[in-house]
């Protein structure tokens, strides 16, 4: 739908209210992969980090992975669920080729983990209790390359290219009940939810979590309900948003568009629909009914998973601590205004602001950077500011600012390097040359040509006036082309003009 | 008798990628047939009160240890496939969408 057809989103909140619901798929950082002891690692050669399991070769039979266990119990706990006693892995048939035995390893009727709850703050303070209905196990697929056609997607495709590598990458889906009450905050409230799965699955450390990579992938449903009606919509079901900022943007979207279809006397199809991140729009997929027969059945090639309360209660005891109660704490820490604490929580770069601090960084300086600079470029290139640059380089950076080999205006070009992908803060200094200038020597030069330039300055200074300095330490700074210290620039002005 | 037609047979050989010849489809037909009807049988006696059971043995909790093993090369993965790449399996267009 063309964006001049959308209803306006808060026309469409007055005759509409959305429901919302959300299956997040979490990508477990095992060594191993689910059912197989093939190296959990996506990327490399295609085809390569796979066993006979992976491919469902005749005769081989899958294991289950102990830690993905362990780790799907942590997230479990975390998201406030009970922990099934006994449950079991359970067949997903279906014909497609990105799994090769055409059916998927999964948890059905007997999921590990059930009924938990989320506390999601938004940015304006509101606080939403998420309820979880289950999260379950199951392994990933493989990626298909679609060859041919115009569009390279899989409608007119000529074939289909197959690494079978993600195969068998242990996932924890969780899978939320309707979530309605949002209103107006719907698209904030569906992006705070994803970001704080995310702050959850990072503080277990059992993810690597970045969206951008499909550690981390959500599919959103939505429908609207018409005002008074007491009537649930036909729900849509949007998929590939593959970061924080499209799932805000696709529900948007989706209640706009739907809004308009409604509006105009039209029904909602109930259908798989596809972010485009580029547009800005979803388009139509596969549609789909809730009697989508899968023909689940128990999976007869495992045993039932039946772990000891003393297990859980191990595991419970060693869960870090809730992003609720994690805010509560950092802002208190770093000391921040509470103006300053939003933009952070705004920028939902918390997680990384912490990592940085904890690498050594003051909490300001890591603020500035993080929701000043790095946001500002990812901005520019519409991705994550989590996956432009790691913590550590950030700390390194600032390390470097402190220490003085570096100035803020030097700092931004080798982050603009680290970015790029030229190596760690030091390394880029080093290859792209850029030093401060501590000798005083062409300072001096600098300074002395400065201060003759302005006669009148240099009359202030000597009578005491001291902030007027500001005027050739500027000139300063912009002949050497912001390679000077501009601490020892000063000192070396106030000296300079009393000689 | 159920009700297993040759059609069904071929068309779920096809989704299979399995090329059976027309005398295989009819005599898997009947084998299919039988099994049916056997499971039906069974369904007759599997009340409500009888817990569903996937396994002979009653055994829970068999896990493996984390730990990386040998993997296949990709010229191994791919000997048995009909057609690839060269490092990835190559597959007709698919019409439908991922799961």
């Amino acid at each position: 739908m063309a964006k001049a057809e959308l209803m306006d989103f808060d026309k469409a909140l007055e005759l509409f209210e959305p429901v919302l619901g959300f299956e997040v798929h979490v990508e477990l950082n095992t060594r191993t992969k689910m059912f197989s002891d093939a190296p959990n690692f996506f990327g490399g050669e295609p085809n390569t980090n796979i066993t006979p399991v992976d491919l469902g070769l005749p005769g081989s039979l899958p294991v289950v992975n102990e830690q993905a266990i362990r780790y799907s119990i942590s997230l479990g706990l975390a998201l406030g669920c009970e922990i099934a006693p006994s449950s079991r892995f359970a067949r997903k048939n279906y014909f497609y080729p990105d799994l090769a035995k055409n059916y998927q390893i999964s948890q059905y009727d007997e999921p590990i983990a059930h009924d938990g709850n989320v506390e999601v703050e938004l940015p304006n303070g509101k606080v939403f209790q998420v309820s979880i209905e289950r999260a379950h196990m199951e392994e990933d697929a493989g990626k298909l390359t679609h060859v041919g056609g115009a569009t390279g997607r899989i409608q007119g495709a000529e074939y289909s290219l197959v690494d079978y590598n993600r195969a068998g990458v242990p996932l924890v889906e969780i899978v939320t009940n309707m979530i309605s009450g949002a209103e107006h905050d719907a698209p904030e409230l569906a992006k705070a939810y994803v970001s704080t799965i995310r702050d959850i699955v990072v503080s277990l450390g059992i993810s690597d979590a970045k969206m951008e990579r499909g550690n981390l992938r959500c599919d959103a449903n939505i429908s609207l309900s018409p005002r008074g009606s007491g009537k649930l919509g036909t729900r849509t079901e949007t998929k590939n948003v593959n970061s924080l900022r499209s799932v805000e943007r696709a529900i948007r979207y989706e209640i706009q568009r739907q809004a308009a279809i409604l509006a105009k006397g039209g029904t909602i199809t109930q259908e798989t629909r596809h972010w485009h991140e580029d547009t800005g729009v979803t388009s139509a997929g596969r549609p789909k009914s809730d009697a989508d027969d899968y023909r689940y059945f128990p999976e007869p090639d495992l045993l039932p998973v039946e772990p000891s309360e003393a297990l859980i209660a191990e595991l419970r005891a060693a869960l870090p601590e809730a992003p609720a109660i994690r805010r509560r704490r950092l802002k208190e820490a770093w000391a921040f205004t509470d103006l300053e604490f939003q933009d952070v929580q705004n920028s939902g770069l918390v997680t990384e602001i912490e990592l940085t601090v904890a690498a050594g960084a003051a909490p300001a300086q890591a603020r500035k950077w993080w929701t000043g600079e790095i946001a500002r470029l990812a901005n520019l290139a519409s991705v994550d500011a989590s996956s432009l640059v790691s913590p550590l380089h950030v700390s390194e950076l600032v390390a470097m600012i402190d220490n003085g080999e570096l100035t803020d205006r030097l700092a931004r070009q080798v982050l603009e390097g680290v970015i790029a992908g030229e190596g760690s803060p030091a390394e880029v200094t080093k290859s792209r040359g850029l030093v401060v200038v501590s000798d005083d020597g062409a300072l001096i030069a600098a300074i002395d040509e400065a201060l003759a330039a302005q006669p009148d300055v240099l009359e202030k200074i000597r009578d005491g006036k001291v902030q007027a300095a500001g005027a050739v330490i500027g000139a300063v700074m912009k002949a050497m082309k912001g390679t000077a210290d501009a601490a020892r620039v000063r000192e070396l002005v106030l000296e300079r003009a009393q000689q | 008798m159920s009700e297993i037609t040759n059609d069904q047979v071929s068309h779920l050989a096809n989704l299979a990628r399995i090329a059976l010849t027309p005398e295989e489809i009819d005599k898997l037909t009947g084998e299919l047939g039988v099994i049916i009807d056997s499971i039906a049988k069974v369904s007759e006696v599997a009340t409500a009160d009888v817990p569903a059971t996937s396994h002979p043995i009653r055994l829970v909790n068999v896990f493996r240890p984390d730990v990386p093993g040998p993997t296949l090369t990709a010229k191994q993965a791919l000997a048995g496939a009909p057609e690839h790449d060269g490092s990835r399996f190559k597959v007709s267009a698919i019409l439908g969408e991922e799961q």
